[in-house]
């Protein structure tokens, strides 16, 4: 359960950063460069935090009480391959889709 | 000149629509997982509307059920949104001369596809007209930012219909994985996944989901350092 004293700071602050860092240059900052050694690591933010918030829920998935089930490591597999031939809606078709068919299949 | 502004509005709009594809199930899948995590639908309505960033929210509802400090649920999530500093940077040329309300207007509303067709658009045609362009990146907004909280909305309410059975905790990491595999386009992105993922395994026993942090950390270092390397490579 999460707590309403905690989603109500984590929302508003999350909401007020979220909104300084959008507004930054075009608000304040102005016609600045961004040096470029910030710039580089900025181009890696998404592809940093996604795997790593990933790894643990398809690995140790809380709604099989931490056990590694494989249905979810193929899904999870088949997201990936699809996804990285097709497009982001085809990659979550196939997920769903392969999760479904493994648990029917595995039991 | 007025007629002109409205054409191009819904130019940004029309280019911008197949996004909708994309963002009207991801929108509806976050409304279903926040519901299914025990947030009321106006709560998880707040939520959207507030933050307006799918990442970060799916980002910050994952580890809020976690029981995870607030300060780290925060650096993780704003970490998701620090890419869109680069975006604001990259827009001030081009949208800097309107007035605040409206700059702060378009960085409420900041979307990765909005910016990313516009940006493309303003670097096609440099001669555009400096209110075309603004009229446009509207139009670009108009198609997607709104979609996300009727999305959210529609996911909320349907949300508690849908059986356990169907595993919908796992769209989760589904969505993740679908959105990171298209980006793994160059080394210093494959460089700095692989990185992500090893070191949230290593890391996987830091308390207070602090091995979210140093993973991502390790990875952008990673993928800058790599960057780096192969620049230098080239110059050699």
């Amino acid at each position: 359960m999460i707590s309403p004293e905690t989603f109500w700071t984590v929302t508003i602050l999350l909401g007020i950063g979220t909104f300084l860092i959008r507004f930054s240059f075009l608000g304040f900052l102005g016609n600045r460069e961004l040096p470029v050694w910030i710039a580089a690591h900025l181009r890696y933010t998404a592809v940093a935090v996604f795997p790593a918030l990933v790894t643990p829920l398809v690995l140790w998935p809380e709604a099989t009480g931490g056990e590694t089930e494989p249905a979810r490591l193929i899904a999870a597999f088949a997201v990936f391959l699809v996804g990285l031939r097709f497009n982001v809606l085809a990659g979550i078709i196939a997920g769903m889709g392969t999760l479904y068919a493994m648990q029917y299949l595995l039991g | 000149m007025r007629t002109r502004a409205v054409r191009t509005f819904w130019r940004g709009f029309w280019d911008c629509a197949p996004f909708m594809i994309i963002v009207l199930p991801y929108s509806m899948v976050f409304g279903v997982v926040a519901r299914d995590a025990g947030l009321e639908v106006y709560e998880v309505m707040a939520m959207s509307v507030l933050v307006i960033a799918g990442a970060s929210q799916f980002t910050a509802l994952t580890l809020m059920q976690e029981n995870t400090p607030v300060l780290v649920i925060l650096l993780a999530s704003l970490t998701v949104n620090l890419r869109m500093a680069m975006y604001s940077a990259a827009l001030v040329p081009h949208l800097g001369h309107l007035r605040l309300r409206m700059r702060a207007l378009i960085a409420y509303m900041m979307v990765d596809q909005s910016f990313a067709l516009a940006h493309k658009k303003y670097a096609e045609e440099p001669g555009m007209p400096r209110d075309s362009k603004a009229a446009y990146y509207f139009g670009a907004l108009t198609a997607v930012a709104p979609l996300w909280y009727i999305g959210t909305f529609t996911g909320a309410v349907i949300g508690q219909a849908i059986p356990p059975m169907f595993s919908i905790d796992f769209a989760v990491p589904v969505c993740f994985i679908a959105m990171t595999a298209p980006m793994l386009k160059t080394p210093p992105h494959i460089v700095a996944a692989f990185v992500s993922v090893v070191a949230a395994m290593i890391f996987s026993w830091l308390p207070y989901n602090l091995w979210l942090i140093a993973a991502a950390t390790l990875a952008m270092i990673a993928g800058a350092q790599t960057e780096f390397y192969l620049q230098r490579k080239a110059r050699a």
